[in-house]
């Protein structure tokens, strides 16, 4: 109460600053996460080349020339990082938007077509029975290794539980009276679920696409550094971390500084995702 | 109840059907020549011609679906293209230590986070519940191969107190094989920890706000019996399930965790293999993982009852 009055100077500013105080994880994760962002869209002008290297440099530890050292080509572990958080963040959000659109399509169709339902839901069923990074190793495998086939391969194992979300959620809103009253006067069935539907399954969505950006960009990492995910040329912080295996015992920073960043990037986007699933669905307690 | 089950297991069988396709499928719709792919860059149109008619690619495609299922069905997972040995028989040798290794991750997951939840739960919004909470957080964030390497390099480079890398088979001793196992049981727990210890928590708070705990306290039980035999009982449900869900994650984990750690595993088999692109290997690993994942999500619907009498089938 007493930090309520300090900052009451207008009532628009309490109410900002309320909605800061319930809401801190929301305010700290995009924090992070804008800070991130940053850092990777101005990558070129504060970091060197991430794959320059210089043979005389090799394995050299954190030093004010290389703030995270060097790795066994030379290369400046940190400007590695600074690229890095550019791919991480781009599997992250490219993953979260296909799995979520293509979850929400399918989603859509099999909870209001009910002949849909039974065939999608299996094939959903076996999909969800295969551990995901088997299965995006096992795609990205069969194809030529690129940055979009690893983003592809990610957001497949993502889709069933989106379908399954938006699925259960057009079932439950279906039955509603206002969705029979549509259907009496008349409604086109493709306003039905534009316009009445769709808006229903917003909130849950976006607290499914904060997880499924969270796990993608760990699963990317997984991927990488077993050696079967993004090219090797493309300084991933999983291919960052594949390469720093050998060295470990001698040069464990090239380990530390993309797993740590790794570990800050997840963390903020969770800390958002439970934010948000908290401001957004209030049916689920605040305790979770 | 057996109806139940019959059911239950009557169900699993869609869903293996469309793994089987599905990992079937995965080779055949690819673009381009299955054969070419697996035979590899480099290989001439003899070895390509050679690679297909052992596999029996050159049959029409459901007749090679049929053959795959009705091998899969008799136990056959295939043969491994490099090795020329039955995948089953490669699956056995490297069983043990993948199954060490998930069964200790369990055993410390289950021992440290139930505590934690339940002590979180009775002393919400203290301290302790906080740091409870803070770990559960961090637990998901932190990757499998970030805490491996921080392990290692604590306890096995600058302590001593345990192997770097490596496993020992139990054949050569349990206290040999534990320690080998340790690090890695921990490194791959913290995930699965960090998930049950925030469900545990959950449903505790959810348990202890009803009418019989307070009439409970009442009656005069003390706090630990009404924690664990009032509360943790009927709050076991979640938890059940969620150990369930987490399967996925410890077998995605393993996969990780095996390679960091460099355990002859399943994981690694799995590994090696699509490096090499033994594609008969990936493809009979994933479907024996998702077997795995069914059955252990079938035997959980069934402790359903055993945790409440109440849930009947």
């Amino acid at each position: 109460m007493a930090a309520l009055s300090e900052a009451a100077s207008t009532a628009l500013a309490t109410r900002r600053f309320d909605w800061i105080r319930r809401n801190p994880t929301i305010v700290i994760g995009a924090l992070i996460l804008g800070l991130l962002a940053t850092l990777a869209l101005i990558a070129p002008w504060i970091a060197d080349d991430p794959l320059g290297f210089d043979p005389l440099e090799r394995l050299r530890r954190p030093s004010a020339e290389f703030p995270f050292g060097t790795d066994e080509f030379g290369r400046d572990v940190y400007s590695r990082v600074v690229y890095g958080a550019r791919i991480s963040l781009a599997v992250g959000i490219s993953v979260a938007t296909i799995a979520t659109a293509a979850g929400l399509f399918i989603g859509v169709l099999c909870g209001y077509f009910r002949k849909v339902d039974n065939v999608v839901m299996r094939v959903m069923d076996g999909l969800m029975a295969i551990p995901p990074i088997l299965l995006a190793i096992a795609l990205i495998t069969l194809m030529k290794a690129s940055l979009t086939i690893v983003i592809i391969a990610i957001s497949i194992p993502e889709i069933p539980r989106v379908v399954r979300l938006v699925r259960s959620v057009v079932l439950q809103v279906r039955g509603l009276p206002y969705i029979e009253a549509a259907i009496a006067s008349g409604t086109r069935t493709r306003t039905i679920m534009t316009r009445h539907i769709l808006p229903n399954t917003l909130a849950p969505l976006i607290v499914q696409a904060t997880y499924a950006c969270a796990s993608a960009i760990l699963t990317e990492a997984g991927l990488s550094f077993l050696g079967a995910g993004t090219p090797p040329e493309i300084p991933s912080w999983g291919n960052v971390i594949s390469l720093g295996r050998t060295y470990f015992q001698i040069a464990p920073w090239i380990i530390f500084f993309p797993g740590v960043m790794l570990a800050i990037t997840v963390l903020a986007i969770n800390l958002m995702g439970d934010g948000l699933r908290d401001t957004l669905d209030p049916r689920i307690a605040r305790r979770m | 109840m057996t109806a139940y089950i019959v059911r239950r297991l009557l169900a699993t069988i869609p869903v293996m059907i469309v793994v089987a396709l599905f990992v079937f499928l995965l080779l055949h719709l690819t673009p381009g020549d299955p054969a070419a792919v697996i035979a590899g860059d480099d290989a001439s149109p003899a070895d390509i011609e050679g690679v297909r008619r052992k596999l029996g690619l050159d049959r029409p495609i459901w007749e090679q679906f049929g053959i795959y299922v009705m091998n899969l069905l008799r136990g056959d997972l295939g043969t491994s293209i490099f090795s020329n040995l039955p995948v089953m028989t490669l699956v056995k040798q490297r069983l043990e230590p993948s199954l060490v290794l998930a069964v200790s991750t369990l055993v410390v997951a289950i021992t440290v986070a139930i505590p934690m939840g339940v002590i979180a739960a009775w002393k919400a919004r203290t301290l302790v519940d906080r740091v409870v909470m803070g770990f559960s957080v961090l637990g998901f964030a932190v990757p499998v191969f970030l805490v491996g390497y921080l392990l290692i390099y604590v306890f096995a480079i600058e302590l001593r107190w345990l192997p770097v890398q490596g496993y020992k088979p139990l054949s050569q001793g349990v206290w040999q094989t534990l320690r080998s196992i340790t690090l890695p049981a921990i490194a791959l727990g913290m995930v699965y920890t960090a998930l049950i210890a925030r469900i545990t928590r959950a449903s505790m708070l959810e348990v202890l706000s009803e009418d019989y705990i307070r009439t409970a306290r009442a009656k005069g039980v003390a706090t630990p019996g009404v924690l664990l035999h009032h509360a943790l009982k009927n709050a076991a449900v979640p938890i059940v399930t969620v150990i369930g869900i987490g399967l996925t994650l410890l077998i995605s984990g393993v996969v990780l965790t095996e390679t960091v750690f460099n355990i002859p595993g399943l994981g690694r088999l799995t590994v090696d293999a699509i490096l090499k692109r033994d594609y008969p290997i990936v493809q009979g690993l994933i479907i024996l993982f998702a077997a795995v994942k069914v059955l252990v999500n079938l035997l959980i619907d069934i402790s359903y009852t055993f945790f409440d009498p109440r849930i009947r089938y």
